[in-house]
Order: structure tokens, then sequence, then C-alpha cells
């Protein structure tokens, strides 16, 4: 903590930290930091704290019992699929979802919008402690083959790491009445959920947010994609563009 | 009734672990954290059908950080201890945090080091350490906060400058 921070401008230096200052401010800031190492240091100091709290203030992740609890809510009126169950590689995330609690669940029907509530179910549903993946890995050569004889078709996987949006790994899901690949990707603190499944024809990505959730749906080289959510909807659209553009 | 049910789970299961770690941040307890944020879910399920649009992060969390103040009331009425509210009392009226330069092999242990800043931050006012939280922790905006926290965005301010000016003072005087 410097003393000789003037003290018009602590608030000035945090808000520029925190995100929060215009950019005629900002500018006028910088100008006035070049030439007072009072201020400069103060600047240094409070980023530094910024980074250490970050690193070191533990964020405390929801027990369980209540994430269990909210989610029974999330998804009534759904009826358990038996031959989910019998899917080996599945048999055990069933068995841990209905111990919490949680009916699992496919809705009947193949409509765009059932789809949807669908995927959106099937996300908040992974998104339970150990359900995210049954493949962990960020590396698409390991991602891709892991599907090989546990679904009909080889989805594409590909990494967007350098563009903001790391493959974290793959699961094996359920959507629209049949086995599908889920690929789950990270994107700053958020998840995305990617499902992939051939299908004919081509679309560009249009979105739509379902129950507080972005859902993105696209087809390309014969294939449909659909990414579920909680980013911005304009995020999860550049990460649809990110699959568009290179294939 | 069920479906609006569904409709607010699916709203808030995103924002369960913000809304726990505020409430841990506040009441420094599993179990009261825990007992706050199910108290606030209940309530949030009764407000819901008024809940319109604005960001559903900043409302559950609101609604959590009330909770989570009710019983912070609550433990000091029982202590039978006077509700000392930060804006009106002396920052030396502010818990002092361990100092970990007490002891030298604490002083070397990068490990404890690290401890050291969340015990400062966890001995904060309850007033100052939700707005850190909220900002170093949840990054969240200035607004949010403010809504959050039910006071102007003047005042967020303030406090994180406060909390932040607390915790660099802490670290020269342990350093």
């Amino acid at each position: 903590m410097n003393p000789l921070a003037c003290p018009d401008k602590v608030l000035l230096i945090q808000a520029d930290l925190d995100g929060e200052l215009g950019m005629a401010k900002t500018a006028a800031l910088q100008a006035h930091l070049q030439v007072c190492a009072g201020c400069q240091a103060l600047q240094d100091d409070l980023r530094a704290l910024s980074a250490g709290l970050r690193r070191d203030a533990e964020r405390h992740p929801a027990p369980d019992r209540l994430r269990a609890g909210l989610m029974a809510r999330a998804a009534p009126n759904v009826r358990p699929i038996r031959r989910l169950a019998r899917h080996p590689a599945l048999a055990f995330g069933l068995g841990a979802a209905l111990a919490a609690g949680v009916a699992l669940a496919v809705l009947p029907g193949q409509r765009t919008a059932s789809l949807m509530d669908e995927a959106v179910a099937s996300h908040i549903r992974a998104l339970q402690p150990g359900h995210l993946m049954d493949v962990p890995s960020s590396d698409r050569h390991t991602v891709r083959p892991w599907f090989d004889g546990r679904i009909d078709y080889a989805p594409p996987v590909r990494d967007f790491a350098t563009a903001g949006f790391p493959l974290l790994g793959g699961r094996l899901d359920y959507l629209g009445g049949r086995p599908v690949a889920a690929l789950v990707y990270r994107h700053d603190r958020h998840l995305i959920d990617l499902y992939v499944w051939p299908a004919t024809g081509e679309a560009a990505p249009s979105e739509r947010a379902r129950s507080g959730y972005a859902v993105v749906t696209w087809r390309a080289g014969g294939t449909a994609f659909l990414a579920v959510s909680d980013v911005e909807a304009p995020e999860l659209l550049a990460f649809a563009k990110l699959w568009n553009d290179g294939s | 009734m069920a479906g609006d049910e569904a409709e607010f789970a699916r709203l808030a299961l995103p924002h369960l672990d913000a809304a726990y770690n505020l409430a841990r941040w506040l009441l420094r307890d599993p179990v009261a954290a825990e007992d706050a944020v199910q108290d606030a879910l209940l309530r949030a399920l009764t407000y819901f059908a008024s809940f319109r649009g604005g960001n559903p992060r900043a409302w559950l969390l609101q609604i959590v950080r009330n909770a989570a103040h009710d019983r912070l009331a609550a433990a000091a009425r029982a202590r039978e201890a006077p509700l000392v509210t930060f804006d009106d009392a002396d920052e030396s009226t502010m818990a002092e945090p361990a100092d970990p330069a007490d002891d030298p092999e604490t002083a070397l242990s990068r490990a404890q080091d690290r401890a050291a800043l969340a015990t400062a931050l966890a001995a904060l006012p309850a007033e100052l350490r939700e707005c850190l939280v909220l900002r170093e922790l949840e990054e969240m905006s200035y607004r949010d906060i403010a809504q959050v926290t039910g006071v102007p965005v003047g005042t967020v301010m303030s406090r994180l400058w406060r909390a932040r000016r607390a915790l660099l003072r802490h670290a020269e005087a342990s350093a």
C-alpha cells in the first residue's frame, strides 16, 4: 500500500482494474499514471491483491444435496428410460443419478422444441458431479476413438482451446430416442455441451433460449449439432461459428 | 405450479454454486450456509411469479444475501451483542485477522500465506466481505453487486475500496 496515491484517484484506479471505467476516463487515468509513481504503485498493489484473492480464496461449490434437490425440481414429469440402464457405459451414471433422487428421462417426440428441452435437461443432469464426462481428455485423438463401438457413427471432434473454447472430453448421452455423442467444452467458467449426430442437409447456426440456457443448432457436413450452455447467446453463436468456419 | 417450479429450478441451477459460495463466505459455516441457501431457494420460488426477467443471478443472489444476513442478525441477537453495521462503525472495530508473522515457520510457508489472505478476507466485516467476494470470486459488475447488496453503486465502490485497503494494510503489516 503506497501512501502517495492521490486520494481523488483511488476509486478511478479501482474501477479501471474492475473493468468499470469508460474509455475517456481510462485514457485520462493512463496519462496520470505515467507521471504519478504513487498511483502506479497502488495500481500494482490492487492488481496483485485481485490476483491473490482469485488464486487463494476458495470458491465453495454447492453441496450435492442442495443440487440434487433443485435438479429433482428442474426435471419433473419425466420417466426413466430402461434401455439406458442396460448400456454398460451408462449404467453406473444412471444408478448414481437415481440415488441422488434425479429422474433420468427422455421426453417423447422428435420435434425441435422438445429436442431442445431434452438437451437442456440432459445438460443440467450432466452438471451433476461425476456425470459430465465418460472420457475426460482434451485430446481429440483420445475422445474420438472412445466413441467407437459405443455409437454407430464417428462424431467429428475438434478442440478450440486457442479460441477460448478448450475441449474437456466427451460422454455418451441420449437424445431424441437414440444414443448420441456429447462433447464437453469450457468457456471461461461455463461449460458447453455439444451433441452431434448424423443428419442430412445444411443449416446455419440459429439460437433459441430455453429456460435460461442458450441453445444453438446447426447442420453441416452430414452432421447435426446442438450446443447448450449457460454462456451468453452471442458467445455460444461464436462457438458454433468456429465449427462452421473450419468444417 | 409444478411447471413454475421446474422453470425456477432450471433458472436457479446455474447459479447454485455462486449462491452457496456467497452464503458460505458470509456465514463462514457450511451447515449455516446450506440452510441459508435452502431458505433462499424457498423464498425465491415464492417470489418467482413476480420475477420479470433481468439478471437471474443478481436476483437469486440478492435473496440468498438477505437470507444470510437474517441469520447473521439472529446470531448477533442471540449473543445479545448490539448489531453493528459497518457503515456506522469505525474501522478499528474490525476483527483482527490472525497474524501469520507471529510464527516464523508459518511466515515461511507459502501454503499458509495463501490461507492468510483468505483468513484476512473472512475477517472483514460482512458488508465489505460480500462486495469483495461478489467482485473477485463471482466477477459481478458494480451494478449487479449493488442489486445484490441493496445499496447504490457509489456505496459498492467505496466498500470495495475499504475492503481492499484493509487487506493491503493487513498484508503490509504482516510482511
